[in-house]
């Protein structure tokens, strides 16, 4: 089970300013554990966030984003109500989706 | 469109169908998911990342601009914004030289989004980091130095 994706959206002058936070290791399979074993490979390799179920940004990842990945950007417009929905998917298929509501 | 992409995902099954919706146009293809540039992903050196993400000969471009500190004390996690000015950016690509893996990310947006992406990213040591952007086919580039004083481990 992985954590959930922590999501803040804050309107701001007639814009939608997002910011979230991922819960990932984010492994590139290049690390040795403390006994010098490799670890493997596990990191997200697929983003979308959505408004109100309109695709709004499609990412590819591989492992040089940092661990917990973190993102920011802003989208034009936006209301109270709007729906914003954060989906990702990692090297093993492991898949992951949340929403918020901007309140 | 979703509710049409589960349902055709459903009947066909996977990847061939989506890249089908995409080469008949109902998806286009800068945005459509699944549709990760793989080469590009596990170039090692940087000629091939650039060559896989068709930048071998971008153009410079003065309006990209990659905003990270000047020294990086920890390379696990380093802030990173990346603005394009270039008129309908579609694509903003991040790329870390001296990285194992070269491409970071790259991002596809849509039309409200605004060309402006603040993430962070891992540097194994002192670095150039490449922004490209890509907007109406063509791919402009911008390079910029980080200083790293304590690597990410392995990145």
């Amino acid at each position: 089970m992985t954590a959930p994706t922590r999501i803040r959206a804050t309107l701001k002058e007639g814009a939608t300013e997002l910011r979230m936070l991922l819960a990932h290791p984010m492994e590139n399979g290049l690390r040795k554990d403390a006994e010098g074993k490799l670890i493997p490979a596990h990191f997200i390799t697929e983003l979308s966030v959505r408004r109100n179920g309109e695709l709004v940004l499609a990412a590819d990842f591989g492992p040089s984003i940092s661990t917990n990945p973190y993102l920011a950007f802003s989208l034009a417009g936006g209301a109270v109500g709007d729906e914003i929905a954060v989906s990702w998917r990692d090297n093993r298929g492991e898949t992951r989706s949340d929403t918020i509501r901007i309140a | 469109m979703d509710r049409r992409r589960r349902k055709v995902l459903k009947a066909g099954g996977g990847m061939g169908i989506w890249a089908a919706l995409v080469a008949t146009g109902i998806v286009a293809p800068a945005m459509a998911e699944g549709s990760r540039n793989v080469a590009a992903f596990e170039a090692r050196t940087l000629d091939e990342a650039l060559q896989a993400l068709g930048a071998a000969a971008a153009q410079d471009s003065g309006a990209i601009r990659i905003v990270a500190p000047d020294v990086a004390e920890d390379g696990r996690a380093v802030a990173l914004t990346v603005s394009s000015d270039i008129p309908r950016t579609e694509q903003i690509a991040i790329l870390i030289e001296e990285n194992p893996f070269k491409v970071a990310a790259n991002f596809r947006l849509s039309g409200a989004m605004t060309p402006t992406i603040h993430t962070r990213v891992k540097m194994a040591r002192t670095t150039r980091v490449h922004a490209l952007v890509k907007a109406e086919g063509r791919i402009y580039a911008a390079r910029r130095e980080v200083t790293v004083t304590v690597g990410g481990c392995g990145t």
